[in-house]
């Protein structure tokens, strides 16, 4: 189980186009991620629903071959 | 979802006020994010039920069609899904976790 830093850069890219991705392999696993993303499609949402967007945005992964991502999400 | 797990969980929200669907027991967290929210509930000396989801698949499958949310821990309060370990962790810190206890008349040491 894991999942390339690039394909969850790409994943988030192609479902949030406008997202500023900050993004780091805490372990060197390729499995457990920290990632800052900034994008105008969360503003006026509740954390819950923008942390939902970006699990959406990695359709079904996360959970299952990403392991942790955790997640820092701003509006801009 | 099943109907069943769908019941057992509507229960296990309903009867326990403040719960967390984690990996271990408050004691024994078997994840770091799930000792992380469990640490913070333990800091503000909040009476809190843990629900091992490592020692029952169908309630680990089941909380996240559930909840909506991919990932474990989970913490409910009143039966409110408030959010994974980062939304518990930036509210915590920004004294937003504090507040909804109090608005949901949960004892927590301030």
């Amino acid at each position: 189980m894991s999942l390339k830093l690039e394909e969850i850069k790409s994943l988030i890219k192609e479902a949030i186009p406008d997202a500023e991705i900050t993004i780091q392999d805490t372990a060197g696993d390729e499995n457990h991620y920290s990632a800052t993303i900034k994008s105008k499609a969360f503003s006026g949402k509740s954390k819950i629903e923008q942390h939902k967007l970006v699990y959406k945005a990695l359709k079904g992964k996360m959970g299952n071959e990403l392991h942790a991502l955790a997640l820092n999400t701003m509006e801009i | 979802m099943n109907e069943n797990i769908k019941e057992r969980i509507n229960d296990i929200v309903k009867k326990n006020e403040v719960c967390l669907f984690m990996k271990g027991t408050p004691e024994v967290p078997q994840c770091g994010f799930s000792l992380a929210v469990s640490n913070m509930l333990k800091h503000l000396e909040v009476n809190f039920t843990g629900i091992n989801v490592l020692e029952d698949q169908e309630i680990r499958e089941g909380i996240k069609a559930y909840s909506d949310w991919p990932t474990i821990p989970q913490l409910y309060i009143k039966n409110e899904f408030i959010g994974g370990c980062d939304i518990v962790k930036e509210m915590f810190e920004k004294g937003e976790l504090q507040t909804k206890l109090e608005e949901k008349q949960i004892t927590y040491k301030k």
